[in-house]
């Protein structure tokens, strides 16, 4: 009846997975209970829940990305403190408890962290930077953020049910076959990325769409703000890539539960065409959450530089640049497979070519603060530590690219301090320098400063701690994954890494008091102006928060940075352009298609991991049957009055008006 | 890079007067990390044999290759980013200033020369270093069977016909060539300071060809992760003389149980923790019968909690 899932499944032996599910436990059901007694929950479902809105998908893109960031990172806490103890010992987690931790950390930070924030920032940004009303498939944004948030409650649940991987954030077989992970821990993994890598494709369709088909008029291609085509890069890279992530977990699956040999030891499987092909995906996926980053920071340098960005047509040829050459890099990942000198020296020189468009977009920054008159706001110190941190990180990249230096650093933990060098000081970053830049935009009023500055500097600090140390014990020869150790030369080091995870926690929980006291403080951090920050594209024409429409009148572009270009002329001539003529505006009405859809595609995954066929078919049709109710749908659209629209939109042009009265000179 | 107990003063230390231009560059990469002074053998940089030597005179060299674009580039991101403070009034301030036909021949070519430089580093290293390839020297090479178990590693020497378990001793200056291959999961051989690593796979035989240049005992591990019992598949290995390695394996010829098919599925077994100890007679075809999986694959978990179906558990 319930396949192979039993009371025995829960292990209620071990304090700590239980005690955090106890404790996580509690606070939902607070959360719920509070929600409920408030009678917020008709609210929730309206607005938020059922909202095909490109603003609200985006930011629960990004409270999802945060709250799994607390997970992943508890779960780096325990990593570094289990290193840091078991010098000779065993430490505090048995090898079974540790390797589900540091699969699951990497899990979480690369597909429900960094990737949920990125397309969060690109679901909220983009539409208002192409001054257009919402992405090409509203509906299917809808689906694909809920199909994500599925895959992320389904590696949470393993917690408590049975157990996740222990095969690392990659499952390389055979280890992963069911000969050697017979449990059910890589069935959650791989459902629950099958179930998110729908929608994460699906977002990619959709983005690409909104970018290629539907800009505001006169927004061509080479007027679009970098962030734009950081975005179409990310996703043209998703829609490459992804189905390849999907065809090969889906072989794994055959594997796994129908006994096909794709990647047996036996029968003719080959374990080096998984290796092959999911870093087919895996590298272009590295640059799919770090060309966003590469965009925001774009948006923020210029901003705060008061300046327009530097080469700009450079900046375009490096993003597609970067976009084609990802494809051809993949095989750096195992130079140590014994490939042979031609194709690890082609592979080698081909990654470090990538290191080329990525310098001229570090130069481009550069030149974007030369001349001009850098405000050091929150962003822009992310943005700066950026710059220092990426460079030592993409040259420890290259290192590793020189297939002989890859021989004796592979698989270490220098390799680890590379890829966090990147991924923290790049797309975390960026992540967190994009969010402190257009959370005023989001929610009419800013994050404090103070706590901002405070929070960005025990994050730097403590990751140069953290890190910095394992590139040293790397090169003394330790492997990552370790789970206890008998090298005393390794441990001081580790001991300082450890420290250093401490001094981030403190940037976290100062990022948590930041938003707690910013929402506090709102009305004394209340932008009425809707740009707060002197902004330079469309986003910030709009007001803050932007209303459901965004533009009342589609905006007419007519340089290369649109409002920038708006506001000058504003200036010019002392006043703003005439009052457009208003019209009813058709919106696409909510949706609860993505909401149940995902009610039953978590039904249906775990099932799917435990066996219960009745309950998969029964979830499968249900879900199946939520799209043809859609498809059916009759009444696709509702209209908002030109009068309302009139309305929002004379108030936005007096707030400007006196705005841009008030700063008179160009500053 | 040399043991840092020369007693001499910082300064010194830093800039030691003359030295041969890789010394220089050395120290170069030193500068900027000064933490790595102050610590003790760094093993792939504390290198004991020819391989590993090659490798970190590649990782140096192409350090410092970057370094040279790198750290100018920090600094001016430093310098720009300070100047440039809206408080400076001092600074000029070119609010429309977009494009420099040639700030962006500059900024293009820059990394673009580098990355060739290094290219050429990358082309030439990965020939030289092949794993593969074997090593130049007089002696012929002495020939090692590695079998990567779960979780532990076997050598065979078919040549004398013994075999040994989580211990490695080998002549010093003989070159060493191993094929490699693995009774289940993948796994890494790696002894940090003699070179290369390379992955072993079951099915398939990997090269590695590796020389400890002195006699030495050196840490070795699995540097690919196999699952649970992963962080206990270390090893020593021995670099002994000639005369000394002779004697080693006749000794090991008289004692120990021998290597057979019926041994070796015993061995191949989940453990861990595996004290090591030596075959004193083993089949010469043994490695080709793995690798053909004549002999199965070793054999995958079989208890759990509560069954292997859910969360498998390794016996110790």
């Amino acid at each position: 009846m319930l396949g192979k899932l039993s009371w025995a499944a829960i292990p209620l032996d071990q304090p700590i997975p239980l005690f955090t599910a106890a404790l996580v436990g509690v606070v939902i059901v607070g959360v719920l209970a509070w929600v409920t007694l408030k009678g917020w929950l008709p609210y929730l479902w309206r607005e938020w829940i059922t909202s095909v809105d490109h603003k609200r998908i985006g930011i629960m893109y990004i409270l999802l990305a945060m709250v799994m960031l607390l997970r992943g990172f508890a779960d780096a806490i325990m990593m570094r403190s289990q290193q840091a103890l078991a010098f000779r010992s065993e430490g505090y987690l048995p090898p079974e408890h540790y390797d589900q931790i540091f699969s699951a950390h990497g899990t979480l930070m690369i597909f429900f962290v960094a990737m949920p924030f990125v397309i969060g920032l690109m679901n909220f940004v983009m539409p208002l930077q192409l001054g257009i009303r919402d992405v090409a498939f509203p509906t299917l944004n809808s689906v694909s953020f809920w199909l994500t948030a599925t895959g992320a409650l389904l590696v949470n649940i393993s917690l408590v049910v049975g157990e996740f991987a222990r095969t690392g954030w990659l499952p390389y077989p055979p280890l992963s076959e069911i000969a050697y992970s017979p449990g059910v821990g890589v069935d959650y993994y791989l459902w629950s990325l099958q179930i998110s890598g729908v929608g994460t494709l699906l977002t990619g369709v959709n983005f690409v769409t909104t970018v290629l088909k539907i800009r505001a008029p006169g927004m061509n291609l080479m007027r679009m703000p970098m962030f734009c085509w950081t975005t179409l890069a990310s996703n043209l890279l998703i829609v490459a890539a992804f189905p390849i992530l999907t065809a090969t977990l889906a072989m794994l699956l055959l594997d796994r539960y129908l006994g096909f040999h794709f990647f047996t030891n036996e029968a003719g499987g080959n374990v080096m065409m998984f290796m092959n092909l999911i870093w087919a995906w895996g590298h272009p996926e590295v640059y799919i959450l770090i060309l966003p980053a590469f965009g925001i920071f774009s948006e923020v340098i210029s901003t705060f530089s008061r300046k327009p960005l530097f080469g700009y047509r450079s900046m375009v040829m490096a993003t597609m640049a970067i976009c084609a050459l990802s494809f051809t890099v993949w095989l750096h990942h195992f130079f140590t497979m014994g490939a042979g000198a031609d194709v690890n020296a082609i592979f080698g020189i081909a990654s470090m070519i990538i290191a080329v468009p990525t310098g001229v977009k570090v130069f481009n920054w550069l030149f974007t603060m030369y001349g001009g008159r850098v405000v050091y706001s929150q962003s822009i110190l992310w943005s700066i530590a950026f710059m220092i941190t990426f460079v030592i990180g993409g040259m420890t990249g290259v290192l590793l690219a020189v297939p002989p230096v890859d021989f004796v650093l592979h698989n270490s933990l220098f390799l680890v301090a590379h890829f966090h060098n990147v991924i923290i000081g790049g797309v975390l970053f960026g992540a967190f320098a994009g969010y402190t830049y257009w959370f005023p935009k989001a929610f009419g009023f800013r994050l404090h400063e103070g706590l901002g500055k405070a929070s960005f500097w025990c994050w730097l600090v403590g990751f140069y701690v953290a890190f910095m140390p394992l590139y040293i014990v790397g090169l003394k020869g330790m492997t990552r994954r370790m789970q206890h150790y008998d090298v005393p030369d390794w441990r001081p080091w580790l001991l300082i890494a450890a420290g250093g995870t401490a001094i981030i926690l403190a940037g976290i929980i100062l990022q948590i008091a930041q938003l707690a006291i910013s929402i506090r403080w709102r009305k004394e951090l209340r932008d009425e102006t809707g740009d707060p920050w002197n902004g330079r594209s469309l986003e910030w024409a709009t007001p803050s928060p932007p209303p459901a429409f965004n533009f009342a009148v589609l905006p007419s572009v007519e340089g290369d940075e649109a409002y920038w270009d708006m506001k000058q002329r504003a200036r010019q001539q002392a006043m703003l352009g005439e009052e457009p003529p208003y019209a009813d505006i058709e919106m696409p009405r909510n949706s609860p298609t993505g909401f149940i859809c995902a009610f039953f595609a978590t039904f249906m995954g775990f099932a799917l991991i435990w066996h219960i066929w009745w309950i998969v078919v029964l979830a499968a049709v249900c879900a199946f049957a939520t799209f043809v109710v859609f498809a059916w749908r009759d009444e696709v659209e509702y209209v908002i009055p030109a009068d309302v629209v009139a309305r929002i939109d004379r108030a936005n042009r007096t707030a400007r008006g006196e705005t841009l009265a008030l700063s008179g000179t160009p500053s | 890079m040399p043991a840092r107990s020369d007693g001499l003063p910082a300064r010194e230390r830093l800039f030691p007067g003359r030295r041969s231009p890789s010394a220089r560059v050395a120290r170069c990469a030193v500068l900027l990390a000064p933490i790595v002074l102050t610590a003790c053998q760094p093993a792939v940089l504390d290198p004991q044999g020819t391989v590993g030597i090659a490798e970190k005179t590649i990782l140096i060299d192409s350090l410092a290759i970057m370094l040279a674009i790198v750290v100018p580039t920090i600094v001016t991101t430093f310098i720009f980013a300070w100047w440039f403070r809206a408080s400076n009034t001092r600074a000029t301030y070119l609010p429309n200033w977009e494009y420099s036909g040639r700030i962006e021949l500059i900024v293009w070519s820059i990394p673009l020369l580098v990355i060739m430089l290094l290219g050429g580093v990358a082309w030439i290293g990965s020939h030289e270093l092949d794993p593969a390839k074997p090593l130049t020297s007089n002696t012929p090479p002495l020939e090692v069977q590695v079998v990567a178990l779960d979780w532990k590693w076997l050598f065979i020497y078919p040549g004398q016909r013994i075999a040994s378990v989580n211990h490695l001793v080998v002549p010093a200056g003989t070159p060493i060539h191993f094929s490699l291959t693995s009774a289940s999961v993948m796994n890494a051989f790696f002894v940090p300071r003699l070179g290369s690593m390379i992955y072993t796979m079951n099915g398939m035989t990997t090269q590695l060809n590796l020389r400890a240049d002195a006699p030495g005992t050196f840490h070795g591990l699995s540097s690919h992760y196999s699952g649970d019992g992963f962080s206990d598949m270390h090893f020593e290995v021995q670099a002994v003389s000639a005369q000394r390695f002779a004697a080693w394996i006749d000794a090991t010829r008289d004692v120990g149980p021998s290597l057979d098919a019926k041994s070796y599925a015993a061995l191949a077994r989940q453990s861990v923790n595996t004290t090591p100890f030596t075959f004193r007679a083993a089949d010469p075809d043994l490695f080709q019968q793995i690798v053909t999986q004549q002999l199965p694959p070793g054999p995958g978990p079989q208890t759990g909690r509560p069954n292997p179906s859910v969360s498998p558990q390794t016996e110790d």
